[in-house]
């Protein structure tokens, strides 16, 4: 069933879900050059974010997350979509200035993430008026050639 | 169901001219980011600020860069004071930098394109430690993590978490939305955390101002937290250390300590009369294990370099190490690192004892700060720190071992050439 949510930055991405047991900090915790999670302390480290749809309970940390989210956006390593359970005001901002530089959409909704599976094929969408929608698994073919971002 | 509409922005006069290109395209460009950010967040009117600290002076890579020389080239100045935080490169000292001369290219036109945009160049993570400190009730847009949560907190000046990009918006538009710390009734206490289970002689340490601040930042999320049974501090660097280590371990913008803190005379002060939402106990066995997963390397442990000043060094913590070095003495060429701002190195150096502090092997970094650039030059030992930030990004950043320890320890340390402690 599709479930609806609070659009942070604007965009469409489809995608498998990465499901994090703990906030991310991208500054710190992720390689821009990579996507792989390199924070110590994280129990998610040494997994990649390239192309899925991220899904955390929040961001954490550093004010530099911004600017790691912009340059892997750039990069084409950042997740294609990202829904969390709380907002992370820094992590919109690098989405924001990643779209006004380089026209590359990554959305961020807010929703709850109760009963969100690791590895379920999600589609998301985000309009600029705050709205959001996150389409699980049962209503989308279960195709890996559909992954990767879509362009807004 | 239906997704919530979220309030649209209500942009004033002035606001509207500066988004409509009134003032240059480089202000439009930052009015237009802040107005969808402000949207995104559901503020629903822009406020003054009267200064900014940026935190985009360090290089992760072009889009920081992008970012800055497209506001430059679209002719935007800063339309408020506004300090610069660390950038990637010592510009005093570049010959410390151990990354190739070509690495350095970018880092540096990142910092320049700062200063064109007319922010002033203070290189520093401690801001509220030079004649830019805010006073009680300022409104300003500060980034990086540390320097926020010592404005909210100790200072009573108000920001909020300030990513890279928006704080440099705000200065350039010289706004801010009114939302989150700026507002009064999100400033209130949310969980208490009460110490519990410790003598009532309570010694100030450094290190417990820092497991203080990693325990309540692993455990807090948006939430304000108030700290109630903490001693006053010896000084407001172990204020500083404590938000450090807070803003390191979780998203902490603001914090009360009952009776220390200026909002919170009282712990009802700090809570706005409302119950708390939670409290947490914390007992001296907590903070000793935060501390303990601190160290990757046990005590004994070969060392080789001291990393000091994480947020930088202020003048009373030179003027500690001053008198730690006299008394312990370290000869054994372990460099002592120790990262502070241009301007207090400058008033240290004026006070004459720096030849003598470089003597024992103490290095100073200015502009940068040790964890984030190729300054260390051994890694065949650990590195040990008295800082909780520099102990957990480190490892990450940098791949050493660290050994943590209070200023005391880390000198002995270092005079030792392996981790020892000062005090029990």
């Amino acid at each position: 069933m599709k479930r609806a949510g609070r659009a942070y930055a604007p965009g469409a991405a489809r995608g498998s879900a990465l499901i994090l047991s703990e906030r991310l900090s991208f500054y710190g915790g992720v390689d821009s050059a990579t996507g792989e999670i390199i924070d110590h302390a994280h129990p998610d480290r040494g997994r990649i974010i390239t192309g899925r749809i991220l899904v955390a309970p929040g961001g954490r940390g550093s004010s530099s997350s911004s600017s790691v989210l912009a340059e892997a956006i750039r990069l084409g390593t950042a997740p294609a979509g990202i829904v969390l359970g709380h907002p992370d005001p820094i992590m919109v901002i690098g989405c924001l200035v990643a779209r006004r530089l380089y026209g590359l959409s990554v959305p961020i909704m807010v929703c709850p993430l109760e009963g969100l599976a690791d590895g379920v094929f999600l589609a998301m969408s985000c309009d600029d008026a705050g709205a959001a929608w996150l389409d699980p698994a049962e209503d989308l073919p279960q195709t890996p050639a559909l992954a990767g971002r879509v362009q807004a | 169901m239906r997704p919530v509409a979220p309030v649209r922005l209500i942009l004033d006069d002035v606001e509207r001219a500066l988004l409509n290109g009134e003032a240059g395209a480089g202000v439009a460009t930052a009015m237009e980011l802040l107005v969808a950010y402000s949207d995104a967040i559901g503020a629903r009117s822009l406020l003054p600020i009267q200064g900014a600290h940026i935190d985009g002076c360090l290089y992760h890579g072009e889009a920081g860069l992008d970012f800055v020389e497209l506001l430059l080239a679209q002719g935007a100045k800063v339309r408020t004071p506004t300090t610069l935080n660390v950038g990637s490169i010592d510009l005093i000292h570049p010959e410390i930098i151990r990354s190739a001369p070509a690495a350095q290219v970018k880092p540096r036109r990142l910092m320049e394109a700062h200063l064109a945009l007319g922010c002033v160049a203070s290189f520093t993570c401690a801001p509220y430690q030079t004649m830019f400190r805010p006073r009680f009730g300022d409104q300003v847009a500060w980034g990086e993590s540390n320097a926020v949560v010592f404005a909210n907190s100790v200072i009573g000046a108000r920001t909020n978490r300030y990513g890279d990009f928006l704080d440099l918006c705000c200065a350039v538009t010289g706004r801010a939305p009114a939302w989150g710390l700026h507002l009064d009734e999100n400033r209130l206490g949310q969980v208490l955390f009460r110490l519990t289970g410790f003598p009532a002689s309570l010694e100030a340490t450094d290190g417990m101002f820092v497991a203080v601040g990693l325990f309540v930042g692993a455990r807090t999320g948006d939430e304000v937290p108030v700290i109630e049974g903490l001693p006053p501090p010896r000084t407001e660097d172990q204020l500083k250390a404590l938000g450090a280590a807070a803003a390191s371990a979780g998203a902490v913008g603001l914090f009360h300590v009952v009776g220390v803190t200026p909002e919170a005379a009282t712990l009802g002060d700090a809570l706005g009369g409302r119950p708390p939402q939670a409290v947490v106990e914390v007992t001296p066995n907590d903070l000793r294990e935060v501390a303990a997963r601190l160290s990757t390397v046990p005590d004994g442990a070969a060392l080789s370099a001291v990393c000091l000043g994480t947020p930088h060094f202020s003048e009373d913590e030179w003027a500690r190490l001053s008198v730690l070095v006299r008394s312990l003495r370290p000869a054994r060429g372990l460099p002592i690192y120790v990262n502070t701002g241009r301007a207090t190195l400058e008033s240290v150096e004026r006070a004459g004892v720096l030849t003598s502090l470089r003597e024992a092997g103490v290095i100073p970094v200015v502009d940068t700060c040790t964890y984030v650039t190729s300054i260390l030059e051994a890694f065949e030992g650990a590195v040990m720190t008295n800082s909780g930030k520099w102990a957990h990004y480190a490892p990450g950043n940098l791949g050493c071992a660290v050994a943590f320890g209070d200023l005391e320890d880390c000198i002995a340390s270092a005079a030792a050439g392996r981790v020892v402690r000062a005090a029990p």
